[in-house]
């Protein structure tokens, strides 16, 4: 029994629910929550290692064997995701407690973060289709009350959209999984897979497999994004940096393991379609990117093209192209944590969001005119930094297997990324500096830590990637050989 | 029977699909929800309706009915109702900020 595996989800749903029941203390809220994060982040790096010696973890739980009881399956993607997942939150938590309002912070932040990680987590590491249901929906009621928090009018209106659109994308996932029970007769996916790789991908599946695309589409933003933009950017930027760095993750996981270890007979139809929604992605989030002046619009598109990127992995799948996909996946989680920092300081600074307001700021606040440039040098993939070698490998796979429209947009949409950025950094940061130093809102320690160790973090990956690339190897190897991941589930060890 | 229930969960989605594009809040809430009657009639349609006897080891028959729909419908009504009544109460206080119910104003509240 490996026990250890369901400690990353339970350890912050138990400190969320305690710690509701400790309003008051803020200061203890606080540092509670930070530790369980430090506490996972360690405990997921101790299984990652068990993992390469012992091979991918189970835990049945309540000692049902599958396929009949509920089971946590760790294998390398999960378990990096996992990993990368904590350590962010507990950054931005960092952040949080030196920009988030007292009003907010008494309201139940911590234990609301403590709520959405574990769900976060959870739908990382379970192995059951309809536990991963349940595990979305503790996320998302997370989200929706985070989206909301502080009630603004903004908020609430955006609030109202991201719930509409996920309550019906939820009721979706209930149909399909019902169909999918009705046609297999289970709900384990490792049996899911066995039973469909018995029967082969008849066309009835292949139907419900379209059915999860485009669930977990909404999850994840690729093509039905519309309701992003508004609500990522209506909330704080902690909330924002929050979502950014995991939710959409979730709904991209969520579509690797669907395709790659259920719905994999059948390439030329699913996978075809993931490479034009890919596509579609990233035309429509360059030109949200490129079109707005506000700039949390132009950082929420930025997600949307991330999306876009690592769904390419998935269409042309080849054993690079997938482990760039996964490297870029953890980069990913990184840089748009940072990302939406960097642009919530800006915000908090200047006391507006629009680019032609900010001018010169490089002279008032230099270490974040760097900070930014790095960022966008980051995003865009230019080579010391972590962005690289996901892009390359994610590029070279395309190149393998002919897809050159694909290729071809990906790039294109580095150069819209940086675009984007660049237009942002010569608007905010060169140019004339309008606030004197009388004005000048002092850029706190407690705010500018988080940016620094973010910074460094994304040049620590970009210099030592090789350190994950075995684990990204093994989880590319995991997902393009779905009996590895079938024969840790069903056969007894 | 199964024939009949199916019908019954497609006459609720296409009521709640008018509910659900109408403007006004509470609607569209209440479509919400009878969506997820509709889907937890087609959960329970698709592990077919009573086939056997009740699933316990005393029950000495033939066969047994699936209980696992059953499990999975408990779940999601749960999940269901806290949604449904989270909703409930975002779009109250968002009637109190902004004294309306209606879609098409509160889309047209500016982002500040």
């Amino acid at each position: 029994m490996n026990n250890i595996l369901v400690f990353p989800m339970v350890l912050p749903l138990i400190t969320g629910v305690i710690l509701i029941f400790l309003r008051p203390f803020i200061k203890l809220q606080r540092w509670v929550t930070f530790g369980v994060m430090a506490v996972n982040t360690g405990i997921s790096l101790y299984i990652l290692q068990k993992i390469q010696k012992d091979g991918i973890l189970r835990l049945d739980f309540g000692g049902w064997e599958p396929p009949f009881g509920i089971l946590f399956v760790g294998d390398s993607f999960s378990l990096l995701l996992v990993l990368t997942a904590s350590i962010v939150t507990a950054i931005i938590l960092l952040y949080a407690f030196h920009s988030l309002d007292a009003a907010r912070e008494k309201m139940y932040f911590y234990p609301l973060v403590n709520f959405l990680v574990a769900g976060v987590i959870g739908s990382f590491l379970t192995g059951d289709l309809f536990n991963l249901f349940v595990f979305f929906e503790v996320m998302l009621l997370s989200s929706y009350a985070l989206v909301s928090l502080g009630g603004s009018k903004m908020q609430l209106k955006h609030g109202i959209i991201y719930m509409t659109i996920n309550v019906v994308s939820s009721w979706m996932f209930l149909i399909a999984i019902a169909y999918l029970y009705g046609t297999v007769g289970t709900l384990n996916l490792a049996h899911i897979s066995q039973r469909i790789a018995e029967s082969g991908q008849t066309p009835i599946l292949t139907v419900i497999s379209i059915l999860f695309l485009i669930v977990f589409s909404l999850k994840a933003g690729l093509v039905l994004y519309q309701w992003l933009p508004g609500s990522y950017s209506a909330p704080p930027a902690v909330i924002g940096a929050l979502f950014g760095a995991l939710l959409t993750k979730v709904g991209i996981y969520a579509l690797y393991r669907m395709f790659t270890l259920v719905f994999y007979h059948e390439p030329a139809i699913t996978h075809t379609l993931i490479g034009i929604m890919a596509g579609v992605t990233l035309i429509g989030g360059s030109i949200g990117a490129i079109a707005y002046n506000d700039i949390r619009r132009v950082i929420t598109y930025n997600v949307v093209i991330a999306v876009g990127f690592i769904l390419v992995g998935l269409a042309v799948l080849t054993p690079a192209a997938v482990e760039g996909a996964v490297i870029y996946l953890v980069h990913d989680i990184i840089i748009k944590a940072l990302l939406f920092l960097t642009g919530g300081t800006m915000i908090y600074l200047t006391g507006t969001a629009r680019i032609e307001n900010m001018s010169g700021l490089i002279r008032n606040y230099p270490m974040l005119g760097w900070i930014f440039f790095i960022t966008m040098l980051s995003l865009a993939g230019v080579p010391p930094l972590s962005g690289f070698l996901g892009k390359v490998l994610v590029g070279q796979g395309a190149a393998e297997t002919g897809s050159y429209l694909l290729l071809a947009l990906a790039f294109l949409s580095s150069l819209a990324v940086l675009y984007s950025l660049l237009r942002i950094f010569l608007n905010a940061f060169w140019g004339e500096t309008i606030i004197s130093e009388e004005d000048e809102i002092p850029l706190k320690k407690g705010r500018l830590v988080p940016l620094v160790v973010f910074t460094l973090g994304t040049i620590a990956l970009g210099l030592g990637v090789e350190s994950i690339a075995v684990y990204a190897s093994d989880a590319a190897n995991v997902l393009l050989n779905p009996d590895i991941y079938i024969d840790a589930v069903m056969n007894d060890n | 029977m199964e024939t009949i229930i199916i019908i019954l969960a497609g006459v609720l989605v296409s009521v709640a699909t008018y509910l659900v594009l109408s403007k006004n809040l509470i609607r569209v809430i209440l479509g919400t929800s009878i969506f997820s009657h509709a889907a937890h009639l087609l959960i329970m349609t698709m592990g077919g309706l009573k086939e056997g006897s009740s699933p316990l080891l005393g029950e000495e028959a033939a066969t047994y009915t699936d209980a696992l729909p059953q499990a999975l419908i408990l779940t999601a009504i749960v999940i269901s109702f806290g949604v449904t009544s989270f909703f409930l109460v975002i779009a109250y206080r968002a009637y109190q900020e902004t004294n309306t119910d209606n879609l098409d104003i509160l889309r047209g509240i500016k982002d500040e």
